[in-house]
């Protein structure tokens, strides 16, 4: 094991990112970005796929849609189901955690 | 059999057949993928199974773990022979499965030399995000060296981490992954003890007493910056939120910080506070139960 010296680089918060640049962060190609957004996974800002962009939740929710199918061999409608519940039963946690309930 | 930590981590029996093992480990990655499950356990538990499901889904490696245990894969003095034998397997010849690295390391190999963004997360106290901090992420790289070997090469990265972030949001690291590619950092807070956050906003559980909701005034309430005199409403109510504005996560739009008030009864009322509480009872005529018909 080598140790390489600490690096100090640029650091930005990612506000949105592009399709292209979203296809190399979920390590896929455009059809499969397209196939999520046919199917509701994600949606984009703006109308024509060459200005598409995708805000953060957007973008976490294709990398997990990524990990998902790959781990689990879920299709894009089985992903698109297990988001939006995922989703629901944590919007439910939050409701309980007011209420002073832990889950 | 000197090691069953893999049948184990698929709860199968060492005697399971394939066809188990493969129905169990779908099960667990199922119920403990991190994706599904947020529990502190499941990423482990998940990364088990995954290397369990690794070696007992081959029936050579499989007979190899039976045979020697953890050490399956180390090269042994006798292997060539063993090599050579009907049944038996040759340990230099490792295979590296790229996608089981990719689970544990968040990242893709460099297939060919392409641009490659590396994923990193890190965990980040509430604290951070009110006044900014500087983190050093360890990343462990897989590099193939020149004999074909994978080796792990640890990087640190310094990282200062902006003032109002918020969590699930990414931080990149222009040129930091691999072959030029972007490194990119997933920020999640750790649970805070007094603290909900959602979106920008905090909220704290405030308990209060019956008669501090009654009468309202001031009570202490924490706040990230210093505890400070939170003045409550008379009548106040069970659930009622009261909004300290800006108090929140920084950021362009300032979040707020709400206080939800928890009337609690002491544990054991004093008989002289039992006396007031009768008095109360004679002279107040209130039913909570009149929605209920009764």
């Amino acid at each position: 094991m080598k140790k390489a010296k600490p690096r100090n680089p640029r650091i930005d918060i990612v506000e949105t990112l592009s399709l292209t640049e979203l296809m190399v962060f979920c390590d896929a190609n455009a059809d499969w970005v397209v196939t999520l957004v046919d199917h509701g996974v994600v949606t984009p800002v703006a109308r024509h796929t060459a200005e598409w962009e995708f805000t953060p939740t957007h973008i976490a929710r294709a990398r997990k849609a990524a990990r998902l199918m790959r781990d689990l061999g879920l299709n894009v409608a089985g992903v698109a189901l297990v988001l939006d519940l995922i989703e629901e039963r944590d919007a439910l946690a939050r409701k309980l955690a007011t209420l002073g309930m832990a889950v | 059999m000197t090691d069953t930590a893999h049948y184990q981590a698929l709860g199968v029996p060492p005697d399971a057949s394939a066809d188990d093992i493969k129905r169990a480990y779908r099960k667990m990655a199922r119920k403990y993928h991190p994706d599904v499950n947020p529990g502190p356990e499941a990423d482990a538990k998940f990364k088990a199974a995954g290397a369990a499901y690794e070696v007992l889904s081959d029936p050579e490696k499989r007979a190899a773990y039976d045979r020697y245990g953890a050490n399956w894969d180390q090269p042994r003095p006798d292997a060539a022979q063993e090599a050579r034998r009907p049944g038996g397997f040759a340990f230099d010849e490792r295979d590296i499965n790229p996608d089981m690295f990719r689970d544990f390391f968040g990242q893709r190999f460099g297939a060919g030399g392409m641009r490659q963004d590396q994923h990193a997360r890190l965990e980040i106290p509430l604290e951070d995000a009110i006044a900014g901090a500087r983190h050093t992420l360890t990343l462990q790289v897989p590099q193939i060296d020149n004999a074909g070997r994978m080796t792990l090469e640890t990087r640190n990265v310094d990282l200062r981490v902006p003032k109002g972030i918020l969590p699930g949001q990414q931080l990149r690291l222009r040129g930091q992954g691999s072959d030029g590619g972007d490194l990119f950092v997933e920020i999640a807070f750790k649970p805070h003890p007094v603290y909900r956050i959602e979106g920008r906003d905090l909220y704290v559980n405030l308990p209060v007493t019956p008669w501090e909701a009654a009468l309202g005034g001031k009570v202490k309430m924490p706040t990230p910056s210093g505890a400070v005199d939170l003045t409550i409403p008379a009548d106040a109510k069970q659930g009622q939120k009261l909004r300290l504005r800006g108090r929140g996560l920084p950021g362009a739009q300032k979040g707020d910080l709400y206080a939800e008030l928890h009337i609690v009864n002491p544990p054991k009322l004093s008989p002289k506070a039992r006396d007031l509480y009768q008095q109360l009872a004679k002279e107040h005529s209130f039913n909570p139960r009149m929605k209920l018909g009764v």
